[in-house]
């Protein structure tokens, strides 16, 4: 994608994102005043500049509400899947069950791919190890594998379908 | 020594997270030593780990809040890259172990064939 040296595309790909940055980089220096503000607005402008050739197509968030409910599940389950975790540790290793398995996933756009498997790595037992583009599957390893089409299941119920109301 | 001028409850609820979080991350940590295989470890520090210092920086934000003025809130963004970043590295790692066709414990269910 190449724009030309006049248009905003240019020097300022995403503006919402150098906002961010700005934001961010006051809320690290912990400290609002105009010196850090301009440092923050400037680093804002410098970063998507200098990096924005490498980054993927832009995607769309086109639900912001589902996001937030989505991202209140996902604390949630963080916090369950870390209980479950534990307790699996304390047990002895005779009754784990690891198993592999293989999600086929209905999702096709970059980025949304990315926020699942990490979803599915922070979650219950599971941890994402390997996406194949070809076949539009990923690889998931399951500290205790019972079922797998109900592990399937519950992952699409609980995330991908989530996710694909939020980027459609 | 720093004088700590906070009622006895609040740092009550603080000492509690703090010793919840170390708790959690030494279950982690075990989980590191005594699970089976390469696989299985991988799960200790993507979530107890996770959960362990989210607890910690919670009683540490409580404390900075309460100690100074104003809300401290570089404990959040701590959090926020922790959860941003774990995952990737569990991703990396797994994906060398394929790589390399680490065996599993025997009795994994569906080893990967590669």
């Amino acid at each position: 994608m190449i724009s030309s040296f006049r248009t905003r595309q240019f020097w300022l790909p995403r503006p919402l994102f150098s906002l961010f940055l700005a934001l961010l980089w006051l809320a690290m220096v912990n400290d609002v005043s105009v010196a850090h503000a301009l440092l923050g607005l400037g680093l804002g402008v410098a970063i998507p500049f200098t990096t924005h050739a490498f980054w993927p197509e832009e995607a769309k968030i086109k639900r912001p509400l589902p996001l937030l409910r989505y991202l209140l599940v996902l604390l949630v389950d963080i916090l369950r899947s870390n209980l479950v975790v534990a307790l699996r540790i304390l047990r002895p290793a005779r009754y784990l069950q690891p198993g592999f398995f293989v999600y086929p996933l209905t999702l096709d756009d970059d980025f949304a791919i990315t926020i699942l498997a990490s979803t599915i790595s922070l979650t219950p037992g599971t941890v994402s190890l390997h996406y194949d583009a070809e076949a539009n599957t990923l690889l998931v390893h399951a500290l205790h594998l019972e079922d797998e089409e109900e592990a399937i299941a519950t992952i699409r119920e609980r995330y991908e379908q989530p996710l694909e109301e939020i980027f459609r | 020594m720093t004088s700590i001028d906070m009622p006895w409850y609040l740092q009550f609820i603080i000492v509690a997270f703090l010793l919840f979080g170390a708790l959690v991350a030494l279950i982690g940590s075990w989980g590191l030593a005594k699970l089976p295989d390469f696989y299985t470890r991988l799960h200790g520090p993507t979530k107890a780990s996770t959960l362990g210092v989210g607890c910690t920086l919670i009683g540490s934000l409580l404390y900075f809040s309460l100690q100074q003025e104003g809300i401290s809130v570089q404990e959040a963004l701590v959090t926020i890259f922790l959860f941003a970043t774990a995952p990737v590295s569990a991703h990396m790692m797994g994906k060398a172990a394929l790589r390399r066709r680490l065996k599993g414990v025997p009795g994994t269910r569906n080893m990967p064939e590669r």
